[in-house]
């Protein structure tokens, strides 16, 4: 007879490829990494909506204007299904956003750049949604049940991000001389930290073995990005933007490219709190959670008071 | 619920076609049943995935516990005769 609350019996059922659901037993260890990583999956999605909310009044067209609208909405819409799958695990939804406010639950490091101009809508589309993909296809396989079904949600709705940022960049490449130096000023800025949304290194990834073991990651860093550079490159020369990596190459035998070093001290300082726009994101979220404050209460005041009325027609 | 609640926790149900079953999409938060039937419809039928939303407090769900599987589903184990192909036709039977 197993022990059903061992580590021992929850590998196993692991290693069978069943997912784990909120009530199963699971080791702590696998709880924490969770709530840690859904959790910053979540504030990327809410954090990622200010770099484009910033454009939505500044759309070039009804058109753009309402496509940006909807993923916006999205992005929202997306942050609530994970804060949702966090809090099966037992942490609630207060305690996640006191946690991003507090520094202590992370986002993204990618929206700690800024959207300068229509361009970046374009290149955010197009590249950063289009890692988040590649990282997020693979998460409809995670172990954890509740991650696994908002993920597959998600991938759903998301590739009309990446298509919609892909066609502004095709769009502006086939227009002026200045929109073609805009779009490709945005390559520029964008591929390097796009690269980057998918962590360190697999030799320098802290988190990634136990991650793996436990099928919460189903592949490393290095082997998703690589998808991603296999996917873009050929994306980018397609519509004639070149990728700012003079050290690029296809390997013939192999179909990948090889790409030039990234540059980690960045990383590391963006993620530090050093990037252009760190202090600023945190502050809108804060500023708009606090000056929202009084619809929640009078949410709440709204729901009593109707249940003293349910009371005395008793 | 304290004074910045978060709202209580509900459960949502989508029917995504007439004569289909409601199959849970995922939770919202939400104070009363206005406020859940309208996050229910901005989160999870943004783009016609339902003709019917069912809403209901996460509180009221009976859950099974993981750990009485085996005694709770053991009943079904050996009972193979409820199943059509436990039966033997005859040889050029058809249509059935």
């Amino acid at each position: 007879m197993y022990n059903e609350h061992s580590d021992a019996h929850f590998q196993m059922r692991i290693d069978k490829g069943e997912h784990i659901e909120a009530k199963d037993y699971m080791p702590e260890n696998y709880r924490k990494h969770l709530i840690r990583q859904i959790s910053q999956h979540a504030n990327s999605e809410v954090i990622g909506m200010q770099p484009e909310g910033n454009w939505i009044t500044r759309a070039p067209s009804l058109r753009a204007k309402q496509i940006l609208l909807a993923k916006i909405q999205d992005e929202g819409g997306h942050g609530l299904y994970l804060y949702c799958a966090a809090e099966t695990l037992g942490v609630s939804r207060v305690e996640l956003i006191e946690n991003l406010h507090e520094g202590k639950a992370k986002y993204s490091n990618i929206f700690n750049y800024p959207a300068l101009n229509w361009a970046d809508i374009g290149a955010i589309g197009w590249l950063v949604d289009g890692a988040a993909i590649v990282n997020q296809v693979s998460l409809q396989r995670t172990s954890y049940g509740p991650y696994s079904r908002a993920m597959v949600r998600i991938c759903k709705e998301e590739s009309f991000h990446q298509r919609q940022g892909y066609e502004i960049m095709a769009k502006m490449m086939k227009g002026t001389k200045d929109q073609q130096a805009m779009a490709q000023d945005a390559m520029n800025r964008w591929w390097w930290p796009a690269l980057m949304m998918f962590g360190p290194h697999d030799t320098d990834s802290p988190h990634s073995s136990d991650a793996v073991k436990w099928k919460i990651k189903r592949e490393t860093n290095d082997e998703l990005r690589q998808k991603f550079i296999d996917k873009t490159i050929p994306q980018a020369e397609l519509i004639g933007l070149k990728v700012p990596d003079g050290k690029i190459k296809l390997n013939e035998k192999t179909g990948h490219y090889t790409i030039g070093e990234i540059n980690w001290e960045e990383f590391y300082r963006v993620i530090a709190g050093h990037g252009p726009c760190n202090k600023q994101r945190m502050e809108h979220h804060i500023k708009f959670h606090e000056e929202g404050a009084w619809v929640r209460k009078a949410a709440v005041a709204h729901k009593q008071k109707h249940l003293k009325k349910e009371l005395q027609t008793v | 619920m304290s004074l910045d609640s978060q709202f209580d926790l509900w459960e949502v149900f989508i029917q995504s076609k007439s004569g289909q079953p409601y199959v849970h999409a995922g939770s919202i938060h939400a104070c009363d049943n206005k406020m859940a039937m309208q996050n229910a419809r901005d989160t999870y039928t943004r783009r016609g995935e339902g003709t019917s939303i069912w809403v209901m407090p996460s509180k009221y769900i009976v859950a099974s516990n993981p750990d009485d599987n085996e005694m709770l589903f053991d009943p079904a184990n050996d009972k193979v005769y409820r199943h059509p192909t436990f039966y033997v036709m005859p040889e050029g039977a058809k249509n059935i």
